[in-house]
């Protein structure tokens, strides 16, 4: 042992320059598009209104992001965890509405809280068995990872629509999220705001165990570099499974919330937001937890401005943006180092 | 002879060339064998479907990547022809015009798309494609005053397709010469020449450089083979003949909308038509599409049967819901994919390779 003073590690690895260009692309979205909106009331809903839409899908894109990052499986069966998540929090609320429907925020978060859970639960366990059945035989086969995934997002499209059936179901909100608090003549709804909170948690959650624990730590050298890691002796399939049933349950919640936000729930509602989960991942770079959260912001903005401006071309409107970022950073705008 | 028409690719099974020519005459004589519109309908589609099919297998089976705008590509050609004689009128320039148009709109977003994604990674690809699609699906239902929107839009055909001409005013084998059957007869010829193109193709070096790609895109870039041009080209190719699909049906149907053509319902047909039919073999898009369109048609009959006699038993009923049956579809999908890659036309010949 030398008697010099150590070098720990922070100082021996030298500190990743943070790249603060692509941050300022949704500050300059909202800067361009206010004299466009014109009006400083519509500008400031519509953008919150981006804010809520961004962290939805965020919630939703970054199991998959993560995914991909770690296990190099590309999930087209995404959506399958979205619906599902959904329909269980619905069999859930209906029992509950004496909660839900009961003048005290208190009850109702508490209704919402139980849903979230059995919703999360109830997707991460399918996620683990999705995992088993369906992805575990392709790894490293991308052509057969797509077709497969595929077929599951078809069989358990098909397997909601046998349990819960085809109809379209209402799904209300609780009392206590209603409305929208109003400051002067601007209105900011009460479940945007929630949706907000929860994105905003999950990401510094996300972000937390993944720097600052020795788990994260893990996942991170894994997505660098698998091989390695599984010489360093930890089981890197299990780690696999986890971020697999972690990325499922995300999903899930984000399916309940996205559920709660349009208000109604047919067996499709995955499909619809995966259009734009697979823009926002392409945005932010394959595997990239930080890009998914700026590619969300970003494309929940355009969608919304756009949709205000005109309406007819929002979704249109992404591809061009996805097209733009993709010019500019062919691997998005966070790029994972392996790929 | 027979080897120049079919470029060299013989069906290699005795049971899966009686099968071909089971199919093949089926659809040349379903008009004078089986009365009544069902069929005829039915084979029509079968005929339109086989392009589709056979040019999406170009693409998955042959050059190994996933696409998911296939169907945006057939109602490209279904809303150039349908729009073009809505707008100018039943005459016969109108459709090759159509055609053209969208042959064109077709190859160039081909072009873009494959640009753009087909240098980075296959997976690139096939989100790409999904949102491209999707995005194409809800611009042709919002710009409703040029495409009728949800509703679509029924047009008339020239004088000679309408059901009411007569070629002459006998009968042949008991059935009327109609302007119907001559339709029918036009989308049949068409489909076997395309087919016989693909055939060509796919049989040519150019082919056998999309299958190396296939197998090892490193390795064929390495031997000098521009993997790119190879790829962007096979998508150029295959879209220009879903276009020519779309047209068929256009003709067919008389009416294009989106859910006959561009929806993702649609595109997943397509998908499960390929891997159970077999990827890689265009005979296994021949074989696919029909059992896939004959299933469709008589399995839900059958499922409505089983699901009426299991009444009583608890979810029996409900999974065998007429509306249901892709799910046993799905499962075969899944399947197929892993145990029999190469599908029933692999099943069939007997061979190994993956």
């Amino acid at each position: 042992m030398t008697s010099a003073p150590a070098t720990t590690a922070s100082d021996a690895i030298p500190k990743v320059r943070l790249d603060l260009l692509p941050i300022l692309l949704p500050v300059a979205i909202a800067a361009v598009a206010y004299p466009l909106v014109g009006n400083l009331t519509t500008w400031l809903t519509l953008t919150i209104a981006a804010l809520a839409m961004g962290m939805m899908i965020f919630v939703i894109a970054s199991g998959l992001t993560l995914v991909f990052g770690l296990m190099d499986v590309l999930n087209f069966g995404h959506g399958a965890f979205i619906a599902i998540g959904a329909y269980l929090a619905m069999t859930v609320l209906i029992p509950l509405s004496g909660w839900t429907q009961a003048d005290s925020l208190a009850l109702n978060l508490l209704a919402l809280l139980l849903a979230v859970v059995v919703a999360a639960i109830g997707t991460g366990l399918l996620g683990w068995a999705f995992e088993r059945v369906i992805v575990k035989p392709v790894y490293g086969q991308h052509l057969k990872q797509i077709l497969v995934t595929m077929g599951g997002l078809i069989v358990a499209e098909q397997l909601i629509h046998v349990i819960w059936g085809g109809d379209q179901k209402p799904m209300t909100l609780p009392t206590a999220l209603r409305g929208a608090f109003t400051i002067g003549d601007f209105a900011l709804e009460k479940f945007r705001l929630l949706a907000v909170a929860v994105g905003l948690a999950v990401f510094a959650g996300m972000m937390i165990v993944l720097n600052r624990t020795r788990l994260g730590l893990l996942i991170r050298a894994g997505v660098e570099n698998s091989e390695m890691v599984e010489a360093l002796g930890y089981r890197i399939r299990r780690l696999f499974v986890g971020v697999f049933m972690a990325g499922s349950a995300l999903a899930g919640l984000g399916g309940v919330l996205w559920a709660l936000y349009r208000e109604t729930l047919t067996a499709s509602i995955g499909g619809d937001v995966m259009v734009l989960v697979f823009i926002v991942i392409i945005v932010g770079g394959l595997g990239s937890v930080g890009g998914c959260f700026l590619g969300a912001i970003l494309v929940a903005m355009t969608a919304n401005y756009v949709a205000f401006l005109a309406p007819k071309v929002a979704l249109a409107s992404n591809i061009l943006l996805m097209v733009a970022v993709l010019m500019w950073r062919p691997q998005g705008l966070y790029p994972v180092a392996k790929r | 002879m027979l080897g120049a028409i079919l470029s060299g690719d013989f069906p290699r099974s005795r049971v899966l060339t009686v099968v071909l020519l089971a199919i093949f005459v089926g659809l040349a004589i379903t008009p004078f064998a089986i009365p009544g519109a069902a069929a005829i309908n039915t084979a029509a589609k079968i005929c339109y479907f086989i392009v589709l099919v056979v040019s999406y297998d170009l693409l998955l089976g042959y050059t190994g990547i996933v696409s998911f705008a296939h169907a945006m590509f057939f109602g490209i050609g279904g809303y150039g022809v349908g729009l073009s004689l809505y707008a100018l009128g039943p005459t016969w320039p109108v459709i090759l015009l159509g055609l053209a148009i969208g042959l064109v709109v077709a190859i160039v977003l081909a072009l873009l798309i494959g640009l753009l994604s087909l240098r980075v990674k296959a997976i690139f690809f096939a989100m790409i494609t999904l949102a491209v699609a999707s995005a194409f699906a809800i611009l042709a239902t919002q710009f409703n005053e040029f495409t009728g929107g949800e509703d679509g839009r029924s047009f008339r055909v020239p004088e000679m397709l309408r059901p009411g001409y007569r070629l002459f005013d006998g009968e042949v084998f008991g059935t009327a010469i109609t302007g119907r059957l001559l339709t029918y007869y036009l989308v049949f010829v068409s489909a076997v020449l395309l087919f016989l193109v693909a055939l060509r193709i796919v049989n040519s070096p150019f082919g056998r450089v999309l299958q190396a790609i296939r197998e090892n895109p490193m390795r064929a870039e390495a031997l000098g083979y521009r993997v790119v041009y190879y790829r962007t080209m096979a998508n150029c190719l295959a879209a220009a003949m879903a276009v020519c699909a779309g047209a068929m049906s256009a003709l067919w149907l008389r009416y294009t909308g989106p859910d006959t053509t561009l929806s993702f319902a649609i595109m997943l047909d397509i998908l499960l038509m390929v891997v159970i039919g077999g990827m890689g073999t265009m005979y296994g898009a021949v074989v696919g599409a029909t059992l896939f369109i004959v299933a469709q048609n008589y399995l839900q009959r059958l499922m409505g049967i089983a699901a009426a006699a299991t009444e009583g038993i608890p979810i029996l009923p409900k999974l065998l819901h007429p509306d249901r049956w892709l799910l046993f579809l799905g499962v075969l999908f899944v399947l197929s994919v892993y145990f029999f890659p190469t599908g029933i036309i692999g099943k069939l010949r007997g061979s190994n390779k993956a």
